[in-house]
């Protein structure tokens, strides 16, 4: 059993950004990360993170308050208002403490921090470096870990990589610990600690066709769930609108940030010709574009003239080509490198071929504006494994970056005060630990003894389909039934896997078991949510209740787990000065 | 298109006790576009549990799966079958570095050396804090264009006939991070660095055979930067240039 003041559940960008908050303030923390943390999905993030600098000429009068009122609204009002304004109150203190840590960010002419317009935003105000933002955020945040750890003389922040916690431990109502399992050599522990901030990133890979990675399966937010922390706002889910044809790697927003277009078969701008996104056109909201983009695809117009022909399919034309090989290789230099090497399309030549995908969780743990679970003490979530209510029911692009870096600084400044000030300690539940850690590895053994019939791989594919068919961009009452009803199936299922590799290294087989069996829970989450919501908000739309309902739904979903399944509840919306009305671009 | 492809893999279990031994498997032609990381996952998955590798992102930017496909050093997720021209694909782990299990290996060392280069903004004079916004010349920002996107995969290393020869040399990944801080006109040490980097397991170790630029997944020239940190290092030594 080990011991730390502090632990920290995944190494991204939240989670690292609060481990070293915590190492500010002297507190000794664990970062534990199934991944080694330059792996994480953060680095997957493009376009750039919204900070209100007034850096470009056209953003000379943009505020944080203003950045507050474009994240509400984004939000369809389902946002924690007194949240969003902490959250983009800290944005310009977060964007220039990663420059001063030596975030090559790209440059205006004079020499400041480049901005570019998102969709959504009343300013140009997302921050960026090239098409690379994750990249050089995570590297960055990287490097300051490694500065800490290895120089400062401060107390220590011990990396735990390939270690893949299979349990959280809550006594009493406090978290005092968890259950890892080292992946490399299978060794199975507890680490015990004050508080706990979670960090495990999102779900996406609960449905086929996503922007995330392999590694962003439901278990991370299961883990808390199965304990006894709700999950909030499940049923919204972000989807993209341009994810590569195929792979669905993401095609970041900065490409119609730059101007690029959306085409279909004919070639013509078809943004124009639905009333939510002919004022703004490309740069309307993540939600708004992707319904209109599978609209488009479902009349049977998807596709784009090139050159070549025309090409028809279930995808748009995402078209660069008037923007000129120069500034594609100055903006945009990793889109057209993915879109050759993935799909065969240099986009200087021809419209890459993209279509809407899943990725993000707009939903997540619940926590407060500190990142802080109500209901359990010494408990946190930040980045996108949390919810502590900034993005409602759809989020703005540029937000995401930012949230992971806010969040993991309050959550590990006000974990480590929370320490710093406890008078008591968890070692009181050492024995209580103990057992929770026989128990479990009781219960990892008798998953990997399994030897059913059933492949957890067949039955992870079947539930990617069953919710890329079932719980989409256009939902109904039927077809959740169906998604609802296929997912009890599957857990049954589940009972009966059989493990076929029984060794302790690098035992993926074991490692697949798990992820698969959180992807269950969190999907049924989703699910649950998204039926019990008859209403159209944000990311969430409802074919039988295509309006916004604020007399009835302006509350935030919470689902508890009581065993074997999700039970439903409301929480009340924080309100604040902006007051829900119609939403309009 | 092939239909079905031989996978041949390296094969090595610690469990076990046996010495390394090669495996094949047949893997259909799973969908167009198929990656020699979709074929690796179908083995895991539905052929043999046992197999063992990494992988995150699928998208070529992570640097979890860089291995030895088909002749030379590659990551997994960004090569698709049809263009490496043999349905019979060999893969084996990375080189010079040890293997835990399969393709897995032991990245201890090449982050250790990543580590000891201080791979972070030392700004001395140009530090601010986070109220101000510290500026950079576009021509400055240009110098760090393509050094900033090494994904430390480590393929570099294992292509490199110094890091077999010489298990302290810093290699090409390392080498090429102290040369971003170097060319980073925000940063205030580069005598520091130029220091940790001189001595004999470092810049002067690398024959220049080029092999991390050739390999590089990410087309980036290691061998280029470790060039400009001689050049740096001799003028300082030599020519008594104040380094800057």
């Amino acid at each position: 059993m080990k011991y730390f003041k502090a632990l920290v559940v995944g190494g991204g960008l939240a989670g690292m950004r609060a481990a070293v908050a915590f190492n500010m303030k002297n507190v000794s923390v664990a970062l534990l990360s199934k991944v080694h943390p330059l792996r994480s999905h953060s680095i997957e993030a493009q376009g750039g993170i919204n900070a209100a600098l007034g850096n470009h000429p056209r953003g000379k009068f943009d505020s944080p308050k203003l950045h507050g009122y474009d994240t509400v609204k984004g939000s369809d009002y389902l946002a924690d208002q007194p949240a969003v304004l902490k959250f983009t109150g800290l944005a310009p203190f977060i964007v220039r403490e990663m420059e001063s840590w030596g975030v090559p960010f790209s440059r205006t002419p004079e020499g400041k921090i480049a901005q570019r317009p998102f969709g959504g935003a009343g300013f140009p105000r997302t921050c960026y470096a090239a098409d690379k933002t994750g990249h050089v955020l995570l590297h960055t945040m990287w490097e300051q870990v490694v500065k800490y750890k290895t120089y400062a003389e401060r107390k220590n922040i011990q990396i735990f990589d390939e270690w893949m916690v299979t349990r959280l431990i809550i006594d009493a109502g406090k978290a005092v610990g968890v259950v890892a399992m080292n992946i490399q050599t299978g060794e199975i522990d507890a680490f015990m600690a004050e508080a706990i901030v979670w960090a495990t990133g999102g779900m996406g890979r609960i449905f086929k066709n996503t922007t995330n990675a392999l590694i962003n399966t439901g278990l991370g937010m299961a883990i808390p769930y199965w304990a006894g922390v709700p999950l909030k706002d499940m049923e919204f889910v972000q989807f993209h609108p341009t994810t590569l044809l195929g792979p669905n790697i993401l095609m970041t927003e900065g490409c119609r940030g730059e101007g690029g277009y959306l085409i279909n078969k004919d070639g013509e701008r078809f943004l124009a010709n639905y009333p939510d996104s002919s004022k703004s056109m490309e740069i309307s909201p993540r939600d708004i574009v992707s319904r209109n983009i599978q609209r488009e695809i479902d009349k049977g117009k998807g596709g784009y003239p090139f050159a070549g022909g025309v090409k028809e399919g279930p995808f748009v034309g995402l078209d660069l080509r008037h923007l000129g090989e120069a500034r594609i290789q100055e903006r945009l230099p990793a889109i057209r490198e993915i879109a050759i090497n993935f799909a065969g399309v240099d986009p200087v030549y021809e419209p890459i071929p993209i279509q809407p995908g899943t990725h993000y969780a707009m939903g997540g743990l619940d926590t407060n504006e500190n990142g802080q679970a109500p209901e359990v003490e010494g408990f946190y979530a930040a980045g996108e494994a949390g919810c502590a209510s900034v993005h409602g029911a759809n989020r703005l692009g540029g937000n995401s970056l930012l949230e992971t870096l806010v969040f993991g600084k309050i959550a590990g400044e006000h974990a480590a005060d929370y320490i710093n000030a406890k008078e008591t300690s968890v070692m009181t539940s050492k024995g209580f630990v103990a057992e929770v850690l026989e128990d479990e590895k009781n219960r990892l053994k008798e998953l990997k003894n399994k030897n059913g019939k059933e492949k957890h791989a067949k039955i992870n594919d079947e539930l990617q389909q069953t919710m890329r068919d079932n719980v989409w961009i256009f939902r109904n009452e039927e077809n959740l039934t169906k998604a609802y009803n296929k997912i009890q199936e599957l857990k049954e299922r589940y009972k009966n896997i059989g493990i076929q590799y029984k060794g302790d290294v690098m035992n993926y087989d074991l490692i697949w078991a798990l992820e698969v069996q959180g992807n269950l829970s969190v999907a049924e989450a989703v699910v649950a949510g998204a039926l019990n919501r008859k209403e159209s908000r944000g990311a969430h739309f409802r074919l039988e209740y295509p309006k916004r309902d604020d007399e009835n739904y302006l509350k935030h979903t919470i689902i508890r787990w009581d065993g074997e399944k999700a039970q439903l509840g409301w929480k009340d919306v924080e309100l604040g000065i902006w007051e829900p009305k119609e939403r309009k671009y | 298109m092939s239909e079905k492809y031989t996978f041949k893999i390296l094969r090595f279990d610690p469990q076990t006790g046996q010495a390394p031994y090669w495996q094949s498997y047949e893997v259909p032609q799973l969908k167009e576009g198929m990656s020699v990381l979709d074929g690796l996952l179908y083995i895991q998955q539905y052929l043999d549990g046992s197999l063992g590798f990494r992988t995150s992102c699928r998208a070529g930017v992570c640097g979890s799966c860089a291995m030895h496909i088909a002749g030379t050093y590659r990551l997994a997720c960004e090569t698709q079958v049809k263009f490496l021209s043999t349905t019979t694909i060999t893969v084996r782990p990375l080189s010079h570095i040890p293997i835990i299990k399969d393709l897995v290996v032991d990245m201890t060392p090449f982050y250790e050396k990543y580590e000891k280069i201080k791979p972070y903004l030392m700004p001395g004079t140009n530090d601010v804090d986070e109220h101000h916004e510290r500026l950079q010349s576009r021509s400055d920002r240009e110098k760090l264009d393509n050094i900033i996107d090494c994904i430390l995969c480590g393929a570099c290393y294992a292509s490199c006939p110094m890091t077999a020869a010489d298990p302290e040399y810093l290699g090409p990944a390392a080498l090429m991070k102290a040369n971003r801080f170097v060319v980073d006109s925000r940063d205030d040490n580069v005598g520091e660095r130029l220091q940790i980097v001189g001595d004999e397991h470092g810049i002067f170790r690398c024959h220049t055979a080029f092999n991390c630029t050739e390999v590089c997944p990410k087309h980036l020239d290691p061998a280029g930067s470790i060039a400009n940190l001689k050049r740096k290092h001799l003028s300082v030594k030599i020519m008594k240039v104040r380094p800057q």
